[in-house]
């Protein structure tokens, strides 16, 4: 499907089994990779926790939920994805009812710069998330060979 | 068939919508409805609303906007997008 996701996304992007008490924790975790790689501006982790907690970013999938932070392009030096799979489920509001909190297993950071050139990668990344059982197999993956091994088979 | 403006929103207007953005425009195209499609955010809906025929969101908007509003999560998760794609082609028919 895309080999443009595979180039965005790094194996010093993906993380398996991610240990975190809540949404704010995985996405300074998440984000700071990416400041430390000086793709995104010193903002950007701030930015993204703040647009959580007013416009969540939690899909209800049923077995498995995904979540897809991200914020204003603003923030954001050179458009790439983070991946994170938690050893346990972390609440997120859900995108549709803010109020409501899912329990996510799977994170997909986003920092985007401009929507025409990422639709590639937007679409990739939703074609994952529909798909479940990649999903199952993600959150069972021991280590991040093992996620993009995964990622690049489904990708 | 006159073209039809449909508003779609999202936090940012980079990320989410443009995805649903783009499965409209696919599948209306394939239904023979013409259609604009205006990507926006979700605090800009209640201003941009006058001049759209129909709305379709993924996080939650106003609800006396005076336009048909659609929710956009189906687009995302799969989960009940031909019912999603059934509801914004009946709302752009009667229109």
């Amino acid at each position: 499907m895309s080999n443009s996701l595979m180039r965005l996304i790094s194996p010093q992007l993906v993380f398996a089994g991610v240990e975190a008490g809540n949404a704010d924790e995985v996405i300074a975790l998440l984000g700071n990779k990416l400041a430390e790689q000086g793709l995104v501006a010193d903002t950007y982790v701030e930015a993204v926790i703040a647009r959580e907690s007013d416009m969540p970013t939690g899909l209800p999938l049923g077995e498995i939920n995904v979540a897809v932070p991200h914020t204003d392009p603003e923030h954001v030096i050179a458009p790439t994805v983070a991946v994170a799979t938690l050893t346990r489920p972390v609440p997120f509001g859900n995108m549709e009812d803010p109020d409501e909190k899912l329990p996510v297993s799977i994170v997909f950071l986003l920092a985007l710069k401009e929507k025409d050139k990422q639709i590639e990668m937007l679409q990739a990344i939703v074609g994952l998330i529909q798909n479940g059982s990649l999903l199952e197999e993600m959150t069972a993956a021991a280590d991040k060979e093992d996620i993009l091994a995964l990622l690049a088979k489904a990708a | 068939m006159k073209t039809k403006v449909v508003l779609v929103a999202c936090g940012t207007a980079v990320a989410t919508s443009t995805v649903v953005a783009m499965a409209i425009e696919d599948a209306m195209k394939a239904k023979g409805i013409p259609v604009t499609i205006r990507q926006c955010k979700a605090t800009e809906v209640p201003s941009l609303a006058p001049d759209a025929d129909l709305i379709v969101s993924t996080t939650p908007v106003p609800d006396n906007l005076g336009k048909p509003v659609i929710k956009g999560l189906p687009f995302l998760t799969g989960i009940g997008k031909d019912a999603a794609l059934d509801q914004i082609e009946a709302a752009l028919r009667a229109g």
